[in-house]
């Protein structure tokens, strides 16, 4: 079952640094060819511990209709 | 759910290590190039920050300090730091210093000017760093260059260290220039 919850991530802003990649305790985001972070939305449980620690705070929690 | 832990995620100990070594003997600073080309090469040929996302010793030491021993306030890194023309801009200053380093280990190579056994923190404090080498162990340029570069990790890593308490564990992250520079090799490799 799906979370009701979901991060989003601004990849315009994200600098790729793999902080949520080694955050997230399930390894629902990955950091794509250098360039920017993504969620795997299937897998992400809107826990926020990603976007607590995001440098650049580009990453959101959103309810998952609006992500 | 614990995630497996790799041999590279104990490198923040090989940060504490490369600087304590460069209290006791300055040619230790020549180490760092590791931290300089091993992210370019990684860039350039893979096209990909897999230094950054798993190997920088010094981002692991943020936060194994900011996090884990909560030495940070953890509040919102102001924005500016994460703006293209400030990380752009930083990254020029950094390159700059760089080049600057490189020319006063030049001078010293071709005679010009003279070995000064001290570090610069924050390319503006002069501090004698002389107990750390005893004259005529290797060239003077050689020496120059660990000085020099020595002095460009240690501001880097103070930056990071004041970033780090004041805003989130790795601030630092979001102005690296060697992040800049090769988040910018990547999105050129894979024309994001």
């Amino acid at each position: 079952m799906l979370s009701k919850k979901l991060a989003a991530i601004d990849k315009t802003r994200c600098v790729a640094c793999g902080v949520c990649e080694n955050t997230c305790p399930i390894g629902a985001v990955k950091v794509r060819r250098g360039c920017y972070a993504a969620v795997e939305a299937e897998r992400c449980v809107g826990c926020g511990k990603c976007a607590r620690l995001c440098p650049v705070g580009c990453i959101e929690v959103k309810a998952r209709d609006e992500a | 759910m614990k995630k497996a832990k790799h041999l590279y995620d104990y490198f923040w100990v090989y940060a504490i290590i490369y600087f304590a070594l460069g209290f006791f003997n300055i040619l230790f600073a020549w180490l760092g190039m590791i931290d300089f080309l091993l992210p370019l090469f990684l860039a350039i040929f893979g096209g990909n920050k897999f230094f950054c996302n798993h190997l920088c010793g010094r981002g692991q030491l943020f936060s194994k300090l900011g996090t884990d021993l909560k030495c940070s306030r953890c509040k919102p890194t102001p924005r500016w730091m994460s703006s293209k023309w400030f990380r752009y801009g930083f990254l020029l200053f950094f390159l700059t210093m760089f080049g600057n380093m490189v020319f006063q280990t030049y001078l010293v190579a071709a005679g010009a000017a003279s070995l000064r056994e001290a570090i610069k923190l924050f390319w503006t404090f002069r501090v004698p760093w002389g107990w750390t080498y005893t004259a005529g162990t290797v060239a003077d340029w050689v020496a120059q260059f660990s000085f020099g570069f020595y002095s460009l990790m240690l501001t880097s890593l103070l930056l990071g260290l004041i970033v780090m308490v004041l805003y989130k564990p790795r601030t630092w992250c979001a102005f690296c220039p060697m992040g800049t520079m090769t988040q910018g090799i990547c999105k050129l490799k894979n024309k994001e």
